[in-house]
């Protein structure tokens, strides 16, 4: 069971929406629609499956029906059908006392504006969510303490939101967020009023965040690259209707639609992808203690001219068969060291030692652990959109 | 050409006189006695400033002005303004009027805010209450005086009714305004923390509207001193009072020193409310500055 589990919404703008619902269904666009009934169709048969400790990214331009589809996890917007399941539970069913409760305990929301309370200290805006259910006032400053230390705010506590800069404000509403420690956080356009270079920075917190508490994240943004950066899998959202949903490469790799196509063309890719998405399986592996005989014989049967040497899970080198040729006894003597790469790596990276040398990178997880080989042709040619199609025709 | 009659304005008159004078008849004791708190309110307050002595009075004001605004010229301008009102020979009506200042602003603060809450709620609430605001703040004061003194007779109920009815649209117009003006992505964020419907009143929208609700304050009780002259030709006691009796026998000095010591009165009211205000607007301006 997904933890949030979507299905069917839809939601139509307007002082008769519901009866308008069966020709939205029918097919009628959101042009016709507005056109015909002067009602706005905001968001159109939206099924989704966000999992536990996901980070979900929902992309799409202003008027995509983004914002007004997380509003409706917390129900600050109520749709005019579907339903929505958080833990298996009917969200859109929930009694007014058993929402607050939810919106207390379950989520919280970070906002594009930040919108902090201007009559109340940081600290005591970082304890709002405790405050307001009624958590005594020096527990709840004790705990809006230790959030403002984790997202890098420290000393500014009695200070007011209007002497902080952006980025700090947004610090205090990321606090604000965590500071209930709800399951899920809901992020509308989060860092979409920041500069580009405090963004980056804002990612990473979110990000070095998230490989600790492991929430489901729900962000909302309409900047293609933070969502590729942020995502473990993203939903693209036009004209309040899904047009893709995927992890980051899938997106990038294998657009859906014109439309999506159109959004990650211009895509620094080399930036987007690592590593981890280009690289290949080993076909050849042999260990340290396989003797030489046997690897020349095998390889020769198998056609490669050179095979990976593992020891356990972590990585040797190579062997080629040139140099098995002359040689007998174990292959250990006879293993190349290569350049190692973390799966982590952007692909740009990368570039400047494929130029150098023309020999595959490894590949290695954090840990140290062999995950594959990134050849040179693979990384031109997911790097470079156009190129291969024409060269090959050429 | 002469418009056609349509009514019968003479019966329609004569009607509404009928109304009036059966509401006398039938309700005007009931009132009376329902308006008893009320005049005991005004009375006790006013014997308070009136017996306790002058020095005492402005030492407190001083106090109040302090705390209401952290600013030593203004106290010391407030304390100067009190003394001239002693000074030009006013003080003991002085004090009748600004009794019937302090209790005509309680009340317009306790009708006042809650209704304008009331409107920032409800649409249809609003829609109703806006006309009648309309009425109260344009109806010449004394069409609306003579039912009022026909029902509560003459003397200090009826003056405040009058006042209050005059002087506290304002506030209801900027409280409603003021919660509206609350930042709807504010309002979102208590939601979305799961606030209730009270707490988002009390801990968000209130606090974020009081400056505009403390400009309410100010506008009412500069419209409560504008009608104090009024409000002494029903028997309200004090400056309006001498004000007529100097209309009344052409005696311009007379008039026009009660009239200055109105004006320090509204002087008075006006900074030590407006500056209070400015404190509120930003809770940490006082930092910067």
């Amino acid at each position: 069971m997904a933890k949030i589990e979507v299905d069917g919404i839809y939601k139509i703008f307007g002082p008769k929406a519901s009866s308008h619902l069966d020709s939205v269904k029918a097919g009628t666009s959101k042009e016709q629609l507005l056109e015909d009934t002067g009602h706005t169709l905001g968001l159109n048969d939206i099924n989704l499956r966000i999992e536990e400790g996901e980070l979900f990214v929902i992309m799409g331009l202003s008027g995509s029906g983004k914002s007004t589809l997380i509003r409706h996890f917390n129900r600050l917007i109520d749709p005019t059908a579907g339903t929505i399941r958080i833990d298996g539970e009917e969200i859109i069913a929930l009694k007014q006392a058993d929402l607050i409760e939810r919106r207390r305990n379950k989520m919280s929301m970070v906002f594009q504006r930040f919108a902090l309370f201007p009559h109340k200290t940081v600290l005591d805006n970082v304890g709002y969510g405790l405050h307001i259910q009624g958590v005594a006032k020096n527990a709840a400053r004790e705990k809006a303490q230790y959030w403002l230390e984790q997202v890098g705010l420290k000393g500014v506590g009695d200070q007011y939101p209007h002497q902080l800069s952006g980025g700090m404000q947004q610090r205090v509403g990321l606090a604000r967020a965590l500071a209930t420690d709800p399951d899920i956080l809901l992020m509308d356009e989060a860092f979409s009023a920041l500069d580009p270079l405090i963004r980056k920075e804002m990612q990473d917190l979110l990000m070095q965040l998230q490989q600790r508490l492991h929430k489901t994240i729900v962000f909302i943004t309409h900047d293609l690259d933070e969502a590729l950066r942020l995502g473990n899998r993203i939903a693209i959202l036009k004209d309040g209707a899904l047009v893709q949903q995927g992890d980051p490469q899938d997106i990038l790799l294998n657009p859906s639609t014109d439309y999506v196509a159109a959004f990650v063309r211009d895509v620094n890719r080399g930036k987007v992808l690592t590593a981890h998405h280009v690289m290949a399986m080993p076909l050849a592996t042999l260990t340290t203690r396989t003797s030489v005989e046997k690897a020349r014989q095998w390889m020769v049967d198998q056609g490669f001219d050179y095979a990976t040497v593992l020891e356990g899970k972590s990585l040797v080198g190579i062997v080629t068969l040139n140099d098995l040729q002359q040689a007998n006894g174990e292959i250990g003597s006879l293993v190349k060291n290569v350049v190692c790469v973390p799966e982590s790596a952007d692909l740009e990276s990368l570039l400047p030692q494929m130029i150098r040398e023309n020999v595959p990178l490894a590949v290695t997880s954090d840990e140290g652990e062999f995950k594959g080989w990134v050849s040179r042709d693979r990384v031109v040619d997911l790097v470079s959109t156009d190129l291969p199609k024409e060269s090959t025709g050429s | 050409m002469a418009f056609p009659e349509i009514l019968d304005a003479r019966a329609l008159r004569q009607s509404i006189d009928t109304f009036v004078d059966q509401l006398v008849i039938n309700y005007a004791d009931d009132l009376e006695r329902l308006s008893m708190p009320l005049l005991k309110f005004l009375v006790f307050v006013e014997q308070l400033l009136r017996n306790t002595p002058w020095w005492l009075v402005v030492a407190i004001i001083a106090v109040i002005t302090w705390y209401g605004s952290r600013r030593w010229t203004l106290t010391a301008g407030v304390s100067v303004l009190l003394l001239f009102i002693g000074a030009i020979g006013q003080w003991d009506r002085g004090m009748q009027t600004l009794a019937l200042m302090i209790v005509s602003l309680v009340m317009c603060v306790l009708i006042g805010i809650p209704t304008g809450i009331l409107m920032s709620v409800s649409e249809r609430f609003r829609k109703i209450m806006l006309p009648i605001l309309d009425i109260m703040q344009t109806m010449p004061t004394f069409v609306y005086l003579i039912p009022v003194v026909m029902l509560f007779g003459l003397g200090k109920v009826p003056a405040l009714i009058a006042t209050i009815v005059y002087a506290v649209p304002p506030l209801i117009r900027l409280t409603d305004l003021g919660i509206r003006l609350v930042d709807h992505s504010v309002m979102e964020a208590a939601t979305a923390f799961g606030a209730t419907r009270r707490q988002k009143l009390l801990g968000v929208q209130l606090p974020l509207a009081l400056p505009n609700i403390l400009a309410g304050i100010n506008q009412t009780t500069m419209m409560a001193l504008a009608m104090v002259v009024v409000a002494s030709m029903i028997g309200a006691r004090g400056l309006g009072q001498e004000v007529l009796a100097g209309i009344n026998r052409l005696e311009v000095g007379r008039g026009l020193l009660a009239g200055l010591a109105i004006v320090a009165l509204a002087v008075i009211f006006d900074r030590v409310t407006q500056s209070y205000g400015k404190r509120l607007q930003y809770p940490a301006a006082k930092d910067e500055s």
